[in-house]
């Protein structure tokens, strides 16, 4: 605290600081309020459950088959992670190295699908995909979820690969490197840090997309978030609590991975780079 | 809300300090400005004379010690009730202002507008020698400019006192020595007080009244620029000062400030500049003052050597290995062995102790 | 090989053709799908080629959609830009930013369906909340905060909140701090900072910031139709939409709302991007670039 600090000035840091308190506390209640209910026996009108049970974890995953959701969902996720990779990586380099006619308008386009919500696109994409006759499968469901984030993974990429010297590259060329052996000793390694974080990014935000998946899934292709929202929407069919136990299983599936994202990148990464 | 008018006497810091942690950034230090004194900071980067110009500027707490204008203790004032004027490294020019906003700024925190407000900001301008940039953004404007603005911006409030974080360190050699001469040349003019922090010798000692070095967070030498240019007090502010041969050696006669020092087998002449203590001493020679002669005690073997125009520069090194840094007027050449010798004014002895 | 130097003349060699892939699949499932739909929505079932947007516009039920949105999309955005900016200004200074910011992503991560049911229980009758409030004796009855327009504006505060201020405090960081120095060393106290130097270097990203988050908050659906009354107070437009494409089969319809959902979004981008003239926009540093 500097000296000389007056008091209004002091009021209104704490005031500032209670806000982000009442924020944070009610946030982490209402995270603990999910996962006391999936452990709860009977819960009414009391703090807490009479009891604690894990019984209700077994039937939500008889319940929602969330063996089979959770499967669906990780091929999803994981095809997304990789083709956003593969298709996203190349075109950011080429955006980050190249100037060419037309430039502004490509990055427009990339731009684009990550401004405009996926609800607002979402439902002239599940038409297409329905007349296409991909909607309702799994390939469909990956497609409408590779609309964001293949820009997503080329706005982060870009700053990244500019950020690398190129006469790194130049010397390696002058070395005698030709392009794959450029990429595998020379990019590759300079690039991972960065591919990782943009992957990882990719890999949070498709496991709780629901919009896309939502509009372009079947029965046969629900993934988690899906799965929880219409156990939500039918509430009142199936215990409160299992449904509960659905959710928690949700949230340690993204939490786990956004822990494991948070070692590679700053948190400020995950809004997405909007700023122009 | 101006704390102080011009009209004061004297500046006084009181054995102030600034810890970061356990880090002592300043420590203890204590100093004397007079009114219209140009004061240059002086030392090495994280010598801790930065730390002493925030803490002037109030933009840093102290952890001791206490900072006083005549009989007024000013180290509680925020930055924004001291009134003074600082420059900052990078300008800090207010981007989304007019130059001639920027210049008006702290008149307008005054609460100072209209027409007597406009006079003194093209006043200013004026004096800054850039009356017909006003109406540009900072952007617009070259680097030596942004300079001149930032003065402006730091004068026009007739402070008491303007602060100068190295101003010149983001322009080119030919910019800075303009600056510098213009800096100088406002200051005159203006009549105000100015401490300038810098790690530039050449500045310090072309521009001020009074040069502070500082190292480590302590205060090492208070001096006009001749004394600290003749006469460094201890051997860290030589060897800042230029004095690039720093050579062990052994006191061997001492006869009030005359000093004989033997070095290896060689024996020089010098003057005592600190109070001896014993007998290891460092002797301190410039460059400029180490040439061959035919008496020279230090004999040693070119290594190497570079025509600089008028005269030669080169090292050589002794049989004990020690390198000297040394000029010639005639030519050298790597492998040739010379003597080397100094002035007795020119050779200072240093104690070399721990401190 | 005479197409290649000629491209190549252009600055298109190789290495520029790796940014076709991915550009043909936006295209293909993004531009496309949006052309498409923009067609279909003049293909309406019955009725001439405007039919679907004079329904739209002549039925109350759904043209009453676009009120109810901006009814929360507006106060929930400005909510969450105006108590961003405080709590910003507080944070940039910290050291240890990194766990509050970490806690904060929490919600992005989660996503609204989870932050949907953790308020139903959350915030119901029986919910902490209620308990807490009555536990206090500042409330006698439990107050209703789920299934009415409360609950979904929460959760769009709370999902909303996090991006807007991490948005706003990469903002923030990149004013110059020395501004405010010299600043203060000019003789401005704290408030006259923040008005003279801090807001009109703040003002562009916090349009852009709004537009980000307005049009996030415009499309809100799964707390709209879980936490909310979607058949009433919070029957916001993408409910409309969704109705018309998978309960109604009329995609032709969901089209047309879906393409006036965009416009609508596009408007209000539009004129906020359009007031930046007014504001500074330039680099937030203080000195040479």
């Amino acid at each position: 605290m500097r000296r000389g600090e007056t008091v209004s000035a002091r009021l209104w840091a704490s005031s500032v600081w209670v806000l982000v308190g009442f924020f944070v506390l009610n946030l982490l209640a209402m995270i603990a309020a999910v996962v006391v209910n999936s452990l709860g026996t009977r819960w009414f009108n009391t703090w807490l459950p009479q009891g604690f049970t894990t019984k209700w974890y077994f039937s939500a995953w008889d319940e929602f088959q969330l063996g089979d959701v959770l499967f669906t969902t990780f091929q999803v996720v994981g095809a997304v992670v990789v083709l956003s990779g593969l298709l996203g990586v190349p075109a950011a380099y080429a955006l980050a190295r190249r100037e060419f006619p037309g430039k502004r308008l490509v990055v427009l386009l990339f731009l684009l699908p990550l401004l405009v919500p996926p609800i607002t696109f979402g439902i002239p994409l599940a038409t297409v995909l329905y007349r296409a006759g991909l909607a309702g499968s799994i390939s469909g469901v990956i497609l409408a979820n590779l609309v964001p984030t293949v820009p997503f993974v080329i706005l982060v990429m870009i700053p990244f690969i500019e950020q690398i010297d190129p006469r790194v590259e130049a010397a390696a060329r002058v070395f005698g490197a030709g392009t794959l052996r450029l990429f595998i000793h020379v990019l590759a390694p300079l690039l991972a840090p960065g591919i990782l974080a943009a992957l990882l990014l990719v890999l949070v935000r498709t496991i709780a997309m629901f919009e896309l998946t939502f509009f372009t899934d079947g029965p046969t292709s629900q993934t988690l978030v899906v799965a929880l929202y219409y156990a939500v929407y039918a509430a009142g069919v199936r215990a409160g609590q299992s449904i509960d136990a659905m959710a928690v299983i949700y949230m340690v599936t993204t939490l786990v991975w956004l822990l494991i994202a948070l070692r590679f990148v700053n948190p400020t990464q995950i809004v997405g780079r909007a700023r122009r | 809300m101006v704390s102080a008018s011009r009209d004061f006497r004297r500046l006084r810091l009181d054995r102030v300090s600034r810890d970061f942690g356990t880090l002592n950034a300043l420590q203890e230090v204590t100093l004397d400005v007079g009114r219209g004194e140009f004061i240059a900071l002086l030392g090495p980067s994280g010598c801790g004379k930065s730390t002493a110009l925030n803490c002037l500027a109030g933009l840093l707490p102290l952890t001791g010690g206490s900072i006083w204008l005549d009989d007024k203790q000013i180290d509680h004032l925020k930055p924004e009730a001291r009134g003074f004027g600082m420059v900052f490294q990078n300008y800090a020019l207010f981007p989304h202002m007019s130059v001639e906003r920027n210049v008006g700024f702290g008149l307008r925190m005054q609460g100072r507008r209209g027409a007597e407000a406009a006079r003194l900001v093209a006043e200013a301008l004026a004096l800054v020698r850039l009356g017909d940039q006003a109406g540009k953004l900072p952007g617009q404007l070259s680097g030596g400019q942004q300079q001149r603005v930032a003065i402006a911006r730091a004068i026009v409030i007739e402070p008491p006192l303007v602060l100068m974080d190295e101003p010149l360190s983001n322009l080119d050699a030919k910019l800075r020595l303009e600056m510098r001469a213009e800096i100088r040349r406002i200051h005159d003019l203006v009549g105000s007080t100015t401490i300038y922090v810098t790690h530039d010798q050449d500045e310090a000692l072309s521009l001020a009244d009074r040069i502070v070095v500082m190292r480590d967070g302590r205060v090492r030498q208070v001096g006009r620029p001749e004394e600290l240019y003749a006469r460094p007090a201890h051997a860290d502010v030589a060897a800042f000062m230029g004095f690039r041969n720093q050579l062990a050696a052994r006191v061997v006669a001492a006869g009030g400030a005359e000093v004989t020092a033997r070095i290896g087998a060689a024996e020089l002449h010098g003057i005592a500049a600190e109070a001896l203590d014993g007998e290891a001493a460092i002797v301190a020679i410039r460059p400029d003052d180490l040439t061959p002669r035919a008496d020279g005690p230090l004999a040693a073997r070119v290594t190497a050597a570079e025509y600089r125009g008028r005269d030669f520069y080169g090292i050589a090194a002794t049989a004990e290995g020690t390198e000297l840094y040394f000029r010639s007027d005639i030519r050298v050449a790597p492998g040739e062995t010379l003597r080397l010798g100094a002035d007795a004014a020119r050779v200072l002895v240093y104690p070399r102790g721990p401190a | 090989m005479p197409l290649r130097l000629a491209l190549s003349r252009r600055g298109i060699d190789g290495v520029t053709l790796l940014v076709l892939p991915a550009a043909l699949f936006v295209v293909a499932l993004f531009v496309y799908p949006f052309l498409y739909g923009l067609v279909l929505s003049l293909q309406p079932k019955a009725g001439g080629w405007l039919a679907n947007y004079a329904k739209f516009f002549s039925d109350p039920f759904l043209y009453g959609t676009i009120g109810k949105t901006l009814w929360l999309a507006v106060p929930a955005t400005l909510l969450n830009i105006l108590l961003s900016i405080p709590v910003a200004m507080r944070v940039r200074r910290m050291h240890r930013q990194r766990l509050l910011t970490a806690i904060l992503v929490l919600p992005i991560t989660l996503g609204t369906v989870l932050i949907a049911e953790g308020l139903l229980l959350y915030l119901g009758p029986q919910g902490w909340l209620n308990r807490a409030l009555m536990g206090f004796g500042l409330v006698s009855h439990p107050i209703r905060l789920v299934h009415n327009y409360w609950g979904v504006f929460i959760s769009l505060f709370i999902s909303g909140f996090p991006f807007t201020f991490l948005l706003t405090l990469s903002y923030v960081s990149g004013i110059d701090p020395s501004l405010e120095r010299a600043a203060s060393t000019l003789g401005a106290d704290t408030r006259s900072r923040f008005r003279h130097i801090v807001l009109p270097l703040l003002a562009q990203g916090l349009a852009i910031n709004f537009c980000l988050s307005f049009v996030q908050t415009f499309s809100v659906f799964p707390s709209a139709v879980l936490l909310g009354a979607p058949a009433g107070v919070t029957r916001v437009i993408s409910i409309a939409a969704y109705t018309a494409a998978f309960e109604q089969y009329d995609y032709s319809m969901a089209s047309a709302i879906a393409m006036i959902m965009g416009f609508s979004q596009l408007i209000i981008v539009a004129a906020v991007l359009g007031a930046r003239v007014l504001v500074y926009r330039g680099p937030a540093g203080g000195g040479k670039g």
